[in-house]
């Protein structure tokens, strides 16, 4: 038995993981941050105080056994780490990478109140590439209850909850209205922050439970949500199809040809390829000087995508200071990094046009903070007098999303008064049977709320199913002397 | 539900109008029982090609088919002509899309198709015959050549007015010619519905402007996704912007921004002649290939 850790014995940085030199990344669409090497990992995983009261379990929004699989990594068991974290989380590597952790688990560390939080993001990422590289897959045995789940939209809801509705024993479909599933993770998320390779093996693993995934069917036209209940038999239907519709400005020359969304250009390069033109098809020219209006992560991801595909500047416009930007701090200092011009407080107030369509430059206003809105963040005033022109020739909106209309057109699905969703609670619809949850619910959030929310709606069709639940006792009292957490071990094939 | 409908895509049936205007039946059931008048779909033709919005236009409930009619205009509907065959399969094809046009209300309509936009028009003409309207066809074509579906728009309008260029059929003009020929012919008009390329479009709005007559047209922007996620194809309707994909693709003629979309159907007009030279490079390459061998044996 070691003896006890305090804050004191344990390494008092944080184990930096090491990067590609941003003069080099700037180049390639290669992965920033690099994985853990196993000397790194086993020295951040002695930062884990292992705390009585687990405060990072609660910071996660899937409840990830954070202490267990940090103390596995410490006892050099890997797949005794992996296993822990596949108990909630069938993404590791996904999430290890996308997860803003600094507002969940890291945010809520002990070890965080007096020096750097522990890096519980870089080790599960660490553990979730060990289990592609050695093909490790948690498969539970899995009894065939006879239900069909028919699960719309291919992205992080959609797939955490289709995890849990296969391993309950239901017979899963997942459709994705593009030719790829992964959603979000796909089309939105760079190589360079999430290679397709790890997607491509987090989905293998949802095959190899079962889920069927069928691409290019889109749901509200090809059939309806009332036809998937009435019609194509399923017991059971999830809606995670995610925030669509990006928002335009609304300014004098948006239509212009150099000025497009973020969710356009992240689309072409990422799903199409664009940036592998011309051995793919789907163009995607970028202008020289790059204006991307936004500070949030897609707005980080859009720069960082300029940069790569030839921008000679990239400017980052946002009416708001640095200290009100929703984007991830490491992302900020990332493109910051690479180059990215920022003008904090300054906003767009018309596009300019060079006559020949296309766009010349921007009117731009300086903005000052005012009183907390609704929000909470402090309200941009423009400061009389101060416009200014800027020089520009592509202009990129990444100032968020509305909801999609498609679902809300050719269902009876009684949506909020922004068009999306409306759930109860536990996430069902006004239709029975019919659950929904992630952006089309919430509008735009995280990769792993959204995950929390598919996982939450899965809980919620297995009680409307009536199927007994093992995660039901989570909340119980211990049964026996057995504590409640011990129900987390899993009986796996072979 | 076998998975294997939702994604396979067959071509069944191919049919060449011109040396650029091509046909293709593909299966796929559930789409066409889903299928309107005025929807489209998206095609990817191969694993590293981009998406392109075509309209349907015919489906075939028992036969579980819809119909593509393409006109080679560039690189991927080029590449598709030469490779697109009988027995073979698309690698995407994702619908139906779009918002089906209204067929069941009006009395006396005037279906304009011209040039590709004949054969989208048709679902839309047959669906007014069988909600019981008096329809008149006008169609446009450059040249006499060019004419197709003569007999299947004969089956489904009362009238049928065909415009060509040079005049080598129907009357000589353009289909607005038609319109203004049917317009004063009938004072009771009740809707023009046109497809076609937006210059005619616009021509069509402008015909039937001043006569207040609604006009409803199909409009074509660029698109990507097809499901409302990128506006790429936005448009602009009177004072406000509209995806095509999602709010569309049929808007009011007398409201669309007809330069404002010619304008962004241009952006990409450099890429687009450059990966159609690339490619016919290509294959003007490979066909010498066979040649090679046989001169030097």
């Amino acid at each position: 038995m070691a003896r006890k850790k305090t804050i004191r014995t344990i390494p008092q940085s944080r184990t930096k993981a090491r990067e590609q030199a941003p003069q080099e990344r700037v180049r390639n669409f290669s992965e920033v941050a690099l994985v853990y090497r196993t000397e790194e990992a086993a020295v951040e995983a002695e930062r884990c105080l292992m705390c009585p009261d687990e405060p990072c379990i609660k910071g996660c929004p899937v409840g990830i056994d954070i202490p267990a699989f940090i103390e596995r990594i410490g006892q050099k068991d890997l797949r005794g780490a992996y296993d822990v974290i596949a108990e909630t989380n069938l993404l590791p590597a996904v999430c290890g990478r996308v997860c803003p952790q600094e507002n969940q688990c890291e945010g809520v560390c002990t070890v965080g109140d007096s020096l750097e939080p522990v890096a519980i993001g870089r080790l599960e990422r660490y553990v979730g590439d060990a289990a592609i590289a050695n093909g490790w897959v948690n498969i539970p045995y899995i009894q065939q209850n006879g239900f069909r789940i028919g699960i719309v939209g291919s992205g992080p809801a959609g797939m955490a909850c289709a995890a849990d509705m296969a391993k309950a024993g239901c017979d899963v479909t997942v459709f994705e209205a593009f030719h790829q599933p992964g959603g979000v993770l796909r089309y939105g998320i760079p190589d360079f922050r999430l290679p397709n390779e790890v997607i491509d093996a987090e989905i293998a693993n949802l095959r190899k439970i079962g889920v069927r995934f069928e691409c290019n069917t889109l749901v509200g036209r090809l059939f309806t949500i009332e036809q998937m209940v009435d019609e194509l038999g399923f017991h059971a239907v999830f809606i995670g199809t995610g925030a669509g519709y990006p928002s335009m400005l609304g300014i004098p020359g948006d239509s212009l040809n150099g000025v497009l969304s973020a969710n356009e250009l992240l689309t072409r390069c990422n799903l199409m390829r664009a940036k592998d033109f011309p051995s793919y098809d789907t163009p995607m020219p970028l202008g020289k000087r790059v204006a991307v209006i936004g500070a949030g992560n897609t707005a980080m991801d859009a720069m960082r995508v300029s940069l790569r595909l030839g921008a000679e500047k990239v400017y980052c416009v946002y009416r708001r200071s640095r200290t009100e930007a929703p984007a991830r701090a490491e992302e900020v200092h990332h493109a910051e990094e690479e180059g990215v011009e920022f003008h904090w407080l300054t906003a767009p107030v018309a596009v300019l046009d060079d006559g020949k369509g296309g766009v010349r430059g921007m009117r731009c206003i300086k903005m000052e903070l005012g009183e907390p809105d609704a929000s909470g963040r402090r309200r941009p005033v423009p400061v009389a007098g101060s416009e200014f022109d800027f020089e520009t020739d592509q202009i990129v909106y990444a100032i968020g999303t509305n909801a999609n209309p498609i679902i809300g057109q050719t269902s009876r699905l009684r949506l909020n008064q922004r068009g999306y969703i409306d759930t109860d609670p536990d996430l069902a619809t006004s239709v029975a049977g019919v659950y929904a949850g992630g952006d089309i619910v919430t509008g735009a959030a995280t990769v792993i709320e959204a995950m929390g929310a598919g996982r939450k709606a899965a809980r919620s069709m297995k009680a409307y199913l009536g199927i007994r639940d093992a995660e039901a006792a989570e909340a119980g009292p211990p049964i026996f002397g057995i504590d409640a957490r011990e129900r987390n071990f899993v009986r796996v094939r072979a | 539900m076998n998975s294997d409908t939702l994604s396979r895509f067959e071509i069944v049936a191919r049919q060449d109008f011109s040396d650029v205007t091509y046909l293709l039946e593909v299966r796929h059931p559930l789409m066409a029982k889903a299928a309107r008048p005025g929807q489209f779909v998206i095609v990817m033709a191969h694993e590293h090609g981009e998406r392109i919005p075509l309209t349907i236009a015919d489906y075939d409930r028992a036969r579980g088919t819809i119909t593509l009619v393409i006109q080679a205009v560039g690189k991927t509907t080029r590449e598709m002509q030469q490779n697109c065959k009988l027995g073979s399969t698309l690698y995407g094809m994702v619908g139906p899309m779009g918002i089906p046009s209204v067929t069941s209300h009006a009395r006396k309509v005037i279906c304009v198709g011209g040039g590709l936009g004949v054969a989208p028009i048709f679902p839309q003409a047959k669906a007014f015959k069988e909600n019981g309207a008096y329809v008149i066809g006008v169609l446009g074509f450059r040249s006499k050549s060019l004419v197709f579906w003569e007999d299947k728009f004969r089956a489904c309008c009362d009238e049928f007015i065909v415009c060509t260029d040079d005049g080598s059929a129907g009357i000589k003009g353009l289909v607005t010619e038609g319109i203004r020929l049917a317009l004063a012919k009938h004072a009771d008009i009740d809707e023009v519905v046109a497809i076609g390329p937006p210059v005619m479009m616009k021509g069509c709005a402008e015909a039937t402007r001043e006569r207040k007559v609604r006009t409803l047209v199909s409009l074509n922007p660029i698109m990507v996704d097809g499901t409302g996620m990128c506006g790429g194809c936005r448009v602009k309707i009177g004072e406000e912007v509209k995806f095509a994909c999602v709010d569309g693709p049929d808007f009011d003629g007398h409201k669309v921004d007809f330069d404002d979309l010619m304008q962004r159907l241009r952006r990409y007009k450099d890429e687009e002649r450059a990966a159609l030279e690339r490619w016919s490079e290509s294959c003007r390459l490979m066909n010498q290939e066979p040649v090679l061998p046989l001169t030097g044996s």
